[in-house]
């Protein structure tokens, strides 16, 4: 790499949906920005804009911007923002997802409308609805990534309808890549194993999913957000110049797996035992 | 005060910026310390950090005050 320029050098790119440094989103935009990118940051709220505002500053984000992509003019403002400072945008890292936490546990049966469209509209459409204002920004071509879950291609419990709005956000990767691709716009999910996430509190029982990926994943162990930040880089700078519409898995190949770890049962009767005595 | 007591406090100080002086054993996250609803997941997961306990989310939706937190721990820690 030494006589290379660094892979991210003049790309310039904006970040949206880090809460913390435990972030998936986190260590992408650490990634991109250890490889020269620009970044920019938005956040929803002050209690996200506390947490956002010094990683942002430690990367030396020129820009910090409040989104809600509930909300058509706050999106507008926030790429005429980017189009004011920068004139352009090279890549977008989409990190967005919402769903009442009270749903995010026992059955899908139970999905109320209010709250299937409510997902759906933060978790799915806001990728579309992003894009539609990164696309005429990227006139040197650009590469978006959205991230996803295992849960949106079979069943995960308690994943319920956020699993429903992934499998629909994936879907939506495929024909945006399809629509982008004569401007020469990539756009990827990358289907992260389970970390823990702010955003990863809200479902329930997370642990024991945490744990159970641990023992039957063919690597033995979970992953972590740099990991997914490398893969991340490798979607957004040239390396990934030939990857579109893709859904990348980074879960140390659990999705892969068609059967519980024979060298692990007696640990995953462990688990299964102190998961059913927690239910009494 | 005790080994642990003195970990959660000093998680407290860190996470919450808050004065030492003020993270008293019945101290409220929320009401006397500031915390607003993603600090207590926040330190939860901090906790679980630092002492090797895992914390599950009907106990932590318990622990409201420091002391909670330390008496969780104290019963829990290995």
């Amino acid at each position: 790499m030494s006589e290379n320029a660094p892979l991210m050098q003049g790309k310039k790119g904006l970040v949206m949906g880090v809460a913390n440094d435990r972030s998936i989103a986190w260590g992408i935009a650490k990634a991109a920005a250890d490889h020269g990118a620009t970044l920019g940051f938005t956040y929803q709220g002050d209690a996200l804009e506390k947490r956002v505002r010094p990683l942002a500053e430690s990367v030396n984000a020129p820009l910090v911007l409040s989104c809600d992509v509930t909300n058509a003019d706050s999106m507008d403002a926030v790429f005429a923002e980017v189009e004011k400072t920068w004139g352009k945008l090279d890549f977008l890292v989409h990190a967005i997802a919402f769903s009442d936490k009270d749903e995010l546990k026992g059955q899908y049966l139970d999905t109320s409308r209010d709250n299937f469209l409510r997902t759906m509209d933060i978790s799915c459409y806001s990728l579309t609805a992003l894009t539609q204002r990164a696309a005429p920004l990227m006139n040197d071509g650009g590469s978006i990534v959205t991230l996803t879950y295992y849960g949106a291609e079979r069943v995960m419990p308690h994943y319920n309808v956020m699993g429903v709005a992934k499998a629909a956000l994936e879907a939506s990767v495929r024909y945006l890549a399809v629509d982008l691709g004569n401007r020469g716009i990539r756009v990827n999910a990358i289907s992260a194993g389970p970390i823990k996430t702010l955003a990863a509190s809200g479902i329930g029982d997370f642990r024991y999913i945490l744990k159970w990926n641990e023992l039957n994943s063919p690597l033995k162990r979970n992953v972590t957000i740099d990991e997914v930040g490398g893969a991340g880089l490798y979607l957004l700078s040239d390396l990934g110049s030939g990857v579109t519409g893709e859904v990348h898995h980074v879960d140390c190949g659990y999705h892969t797996v068609g059967m519980v770890a024979v060298d692990a049962a007696d640990e995953v009767s462990e688990l299964l035992a102190s998961l059913n005595g927690n239910k009494g | 005060m005790s080994d642990v007591a003195e970990r959660v406090k000093k998680i407290v100080v860190e996470h919450l910026g808050v004065d030492e002086s003020k993270v008293e054993d019945n101290a409220s996250f929320i009401d006397d310390l500031g915390a607003d609803s993603l600090d207590t997941v926040e330190l939860v997961m901090a906790f679980e950090e630092e002492f090797g306990v895992e914390i599950p989310d009907d106990a932590a939706e318990k622990i409201l005050t420091v002391k909670d937190a330390i008496n969780f721990i104290d019963e829990n820690a290995s």
